[in-house]
């Protein structure tokens, strides 16, 4: 019994012990089931946005740039299909053999193979290697024949930039190429939007219109597992194809001025005198960017660096230059201007001119006799003007030369290579160089040498103001939303001068009408410079200014040697200039060339004037076509 | 005395089957059907390997319960104290020549399948204590030798078991084996002196344990210091249980298993995936039958006669509740990550093995109620 009753006091014990423990496990469960609550209910949407984003990858693919077209629609930087090789690591059965494949099939280099094989071991298996950027058509042709025995191949069609013009808008356009990390960070859109493979612009208005042109990414989305890789596409969202931009060169001038300065270091701008309109801008030697394009090969670099013509640098926005006697113009009008002289002021040119002891030689040994202004213009006669420097001062011709934008960047928020150049008054040399200026640095301004230093583009810009009468223009490259037809560009540049009188650039419009006269003679009667270029045909006829500009001091001995072009080291020869606008009467073109070391710029420079005047003037009803035809669009 | 030696006699065949427990059977059946879809679904929708292996188990382990239910509870009984030590000395044989894998070596190889004592261990000391508090006089409970004796019963194999090394299973058998002392009648004050003692050397027990137990718990106070090492496990099993949300991704629909972000989905991470697929509503009914898996039981424990039986039953309910609560906790971020696996859910032999004997002694418990163990 004994026994009994314990056995049953040991049952209450556990009895009473498991009910304890019962309601333990009813307050666990509880909170348990409280934990899935707020797990699954109160935070679900926090979960399940973690879990989207953990299965849930992007993919941006490269944006495709906009086109840069002509003033007439032709695209000139464009898009391409082209070509390429990717390798899928994981799907390749044997590594070794494909690579030996592909090396005989495609002529690739041990170096390559090696970088292949570099990036099969970086990489994650799935991510394709791209082992040819750019395949030739007859190379993809040969690689799809033979694709039943290249496992884990895939031939795959993207989309590159083109330049079909190729040297010849390299200037104007620079190129496109891949970033560097710099280049990445600098620009916050390309840092949102830059993939590997994607190419930026380098260079010219590739680079500054980059925003612009850019365009946006496609987005690929897909499901990934824990390892990244792809399980299956979600989403496919296109991206928008950049800006179309509209420059208002033409193609077919720019054609003519390539061809003109083949085979020399030059350059050739023309400009619209009432709308500033850019018709060409060329500077030779150029260089066909569609090498840039996929990495350049270090022989063809070396090539184009050590090019002694120097086909990198913009030689019409970024070389100086000595004006010569393309600055005799302004000088003129400058004197007109400040009423130091009248149109009939006579100097008696004797081939030299003395200035405290220094000797200061005209162009002719001879000299020119007595020459009025229009004579001094036309035949260029450096004592004459001189003469009239010394009488102005430097001081109030750099007031006339900084009007018409000598000094001044014309393109400067498209170009970061563009020069100021450089216009010297007193002040300047004082500050600059801690000296007095010199009464002889004024001479030898006055014929466009010493300090001054101009790009090709200002003096095209100086020529133009001339020629529209004096009025100050706004050159431009890109077309903007309404263009201006003739009529208009030319109401509007007067009504605008009436508004804003710094827009005027004279204050007696009879003296620009002097100039204009006396740069017409210059080129259409007889002992004019530029004489033996002009066209006789009033539909073509052109006004012009030749200039040479020294590239070092001419000794005595050299100047009574007398040495023919041909006899003198490359070197040390004259830049030829031709500064000119047309047709004569109702003048639509302005146009500065430079020859570097061209000689004379009545023998080297000008006869290219008479080629493109021909051109530009034949193209200009089609132009004038075009920009009406634009506004019925809009 | 007529009517006990009836009651002692052996049930015949039909009465055996009469008295079955069919509400815990159905639950059991239920269960094993749930964890055989949830294997389908780790399995990516496919029969592949895990869903083969856990339904062939299944196949041989169920049976076997059932066979352990119809032996009477007095063979169990008298079957206990051997049990115990043929699993001492598996435990003894895994640590000389067991199977290493992952840094640990705790399993043997029986050619048709890979068994790890260790589990059979929680089973297996239940019975032991069950046995020897059914043996014990009451007054020599909370004597100086008895609390030797038991707590040397506990010691002997957690000794075995930390050293292989494997710290969640060991903290399962200690608890496993003090909710029998507990049963037992051992004075609470002694319960509150040695968790005191706990405490008191938590720092010098923390010095003991290997780096990447440390790690653990470090990555269980603050998942986000290393989300993508130590903390990935438990930050990714949230997500997948958390984007379940309330009525689940759908069957296998769950994103977080198919694509591999769930680490060991199979086996102690069941729970996630199930989780992530069911939602809440799934994840509380599987938790309703888990606890009525345990009433049940419980309910046994209460019925029978003999305190052999109600001590097996209430330790062996309690057990089951210890290893859903610190699988869930672990899995929902409550406790650091130790191993334990969610009874008959999660793959693997052993766990199972060891469940389906504590179910088959549970329901012969049910049969032989009426029994008394002498």
């Amino acid at each position: 019994m004994i026994k009994e009753n314990l056995g049953i006091r040991k049952s209450d014990v556990i009895n009473r012990r498991m009910f304890i423990i019962g309601a333990a496990k009813i307050i666990i469960f509880t909170g348990i089931v409280a934990r899935l609550f707020s797990l699954q209910i109160s935070e679900n949407k926090k979960y399940l946005t973690l879990s989207d984003k953990n299965r849930i990858r992007e993919w941006k693919l490269p944006p495709t740039r906009g086109n840069i077209v002509d003033y007439f629609g032709n695209i000139i930087a464009g898009n391409l299909k082209v070509y390429q090789l990717h390798i899928i690591p994981e799907q390749v059965e044997n590594f070794n053999y494909l690579l030996v494949r592909l090396k005989t099939l495609l002529n690739l280099s041990e170096k390559k193979i090696q970088k292949i094989v570099n990036l099969k071991n970086k990489l994650k298996p799935w991510d394709s290697i791209i082992v040819s950027e750019n395949l030739s058509w007859s190379q993809f042709l040969k690689v799809n024949n033979y694709l039943y025995d290249l496992v884990g191949v895939k031939p795959v069609m993207t989309i590159s930039r083109n330049y079909p013009f190729s040297e010849i808008y390299t200037h104007v356009l620079g190129y496109v190429s891949q970033p560097n990390e710099e280049e990445i960070l600098e620009n916050e859109i390309v840092k949102e939007r830059f993939v590997p493979g994607m190419k930026i612009g380098k260079l010219g208005l590739e680079k500054t219109l980059e925003n612009q042109l850019i365009g946006t990414n496609a987005i690929q989305r897909y499901e990934v597992n824990a390892y990244g890789k792809r399980i299956n596409q979600l989403e496919y969202q296109k991206g928008l194809q950049g800006s179309k931009i509209r420059l208002t060169v033409d193609t077919e001038v720019q054609k003519l001025s390539s061809q003109l300065l083949s085979n020399k270091a030059g350059s050739i701008s023309v400009m619209d005198i009432y709308t500033g309109d850019i018709i060409a801008m060329y500077s030779s030697p150029s260089y066909d960017p569609n090498l840039f394009l996929f990495g350049i090969s270090q022989d063809e670099w070396q090539l184009i660096r050590n090019n002694p013509l120097k086909p990198l640098i913009n030689k019409t926005l970024s070389g100086l230059y000595s004006p010569g006697s393309t600055i005799k113009p302004i000088v003129a009008l400058s004197a007109l201007e400040n009423k130091i002289i009248n149109p009939n002021f006579k100097v008696k040119c004797t081939g030299k001119t003395e200035l405290y002891g220094q000797t200061f030689h005209c162009w002719k040994e001879k000299g020119h006799g007595f020459v009025s202004l229009k004579n001094a213009m036309k035949q260029s006669c450096d004592t004459y003007f001189y003469e009239i420097a010394r009488l102005l001062g430097v001081d109030r011709l750099n007031v006339t030369a900084k009007k018409f934008g000598l000094g001044e960047k014309v393109l400067g928020e498209y170009f970061d290579n563009e020069k100021r150049g450089l216009f010297p008054n007193t002040n300047w040399k004082k500050n600059n160089l801690g000296r007095g200026w010199v009464l002889g640095e004024t001479l030898i301004t006055g014929i466009g040498q010493g300090y001054t230093q101009t790009t090709p583009l200002q003096l095209c810009l100086m020529t133009a103001q001339i020629a529209n009468g004096g009025y100050k223009i706004k050159p431009k490259i890109i077309v903007n939303d309404d263009p201006l037809t003739l009529e208009d560009a030319k109401n509007s540049m007067e009504l605008q001068s009436l508004q804003k009188p710094n827009t005027r650039l004279f204050n007696d419009s009879k003296n620009i009408k002097i100039i204009q006269e006396a740069m017409f003679s210059s080129t259409n009667e007889q002992f004019g410079t530029s004489y033996r270029s002009r066209i006789d045909d009033p539909k073509y006829q052109f006004a012009g200014k030749t200039g040479t500009s020294q590239v070092k001091r001419i000794s005595k001995r050299e100047r009574e040697l007398d040495l023919k072009l041909e006899q003198i080291p490359y070197k040390d020869r004259d830049h030829a200039l031709y500064v000119a606008y047309g047709p004569y009467k109702n003048p639509r073109y302005a146009l500065s060339i430079i020859v570097e070391h061209g000689g004379s710029g009545s023998k080297a420079a000008a006869p290219m004037a008479k080629e493109l005047f021909k051109l530009i003037i034949d193209r200009d009803e089609l132009r004038n076509k075009q920009s009406n035809f634009e506004n019925i669009n809009i | 005395m007529f009517q006990r030696d009836t009651l002692n006699s052996e049930l015949s065949f039909f009465q055996k089957i009469k008295e079955m427990d069919y509400t815990l059977l159905i639950c059991i059946i239920l269960l094993s059907i749930i964890s055989l879809l949830v294997m389908y679904s780790t399995d990516g929708g496919e029969i592949l390997f895990h869903t083969k292996s856990h339904f062939s188990k299944l196949a041989v382990f169920f049976p076997m319960m059932i066979l352990i239910a119809f032996f009477n509870i007095r063979y169990w009984h008298s079957f206990a104290y051997l049990f115990y030590f043929l699993i001492i000395l598996l435990l003894l044989y895994v640590s000389f020549f067991g199977l290493k894998s992952s840094g640990s070596q705790r399993w043997m190889d029986l050619y048709l399948f890979v068994l790890q004592p260790s589990e059979l261990m929680k089973i297996a000391i239940i019975l032991c204590l069950a046995k020897y508090y059914h043996r014990i006089k009451v007054e020599s409970v909370n004597s100086l030798t008895s609390i030797i004796l038991v707590l040397s019963i506990i010691i002997i194999p957690i000794i075995f078991v930390i050293s292989q090394p494997d710290l969640g299973t060991s903290v399962l058998i200690a608890m496993s084996g003090l909710i029998v002392l507990w049963l037992g009648g051992v004075k609470v004050k002694y319960f509150v002196y040695s968790f005191l003692t706990f405490l008191i050397s938590l720092p010098f027990i923390i010095s003991f344990l290997k780096p990447y137990q440390k790690l653990r718990i470090l990555t269980f106070l603050d998942p986000d210091r290393d989300p993508l090492g130590a903390g990935y496990q438990i930050i990714q099993s949230k997500i997948a249980v958390g984007s379940g949300g309330l009525e689940g991704k759908g069957f296998l629909k769950g994103t977080q298993s198919y694509l591999d972000f769930l680490p060991e989905k199979h086996t102690d991470f069941i729970f996630t995936l199930f989780s992530e697929e069911f939602g809440f509503i799934g994840s509380v009914g599987l938790l309703i039958l888990y606890t009525v898996i345990i009433f049940r039981i419980i309910r046994i424990g209460a019925l029978s006669r003999s305190n052999f039986s109600k001590l097996f039953c209430f330790s062996f309910a309690f057990s089951i509740f210890i290893y859903i609560v610190v699988n869930l906790s672990m899995v929902l971020g409550l406790l650091p990550i130790v191993g334990s696996p969610l009874p008959i859910m999660s793959y693997g032999g052993s766990s199972m093995l060891a469940t389906m004997i504590g179910f088959g002694i549970v329901l012969s418990a049910k049969i032989n109620r009426k029994q008394i163990i002498a």
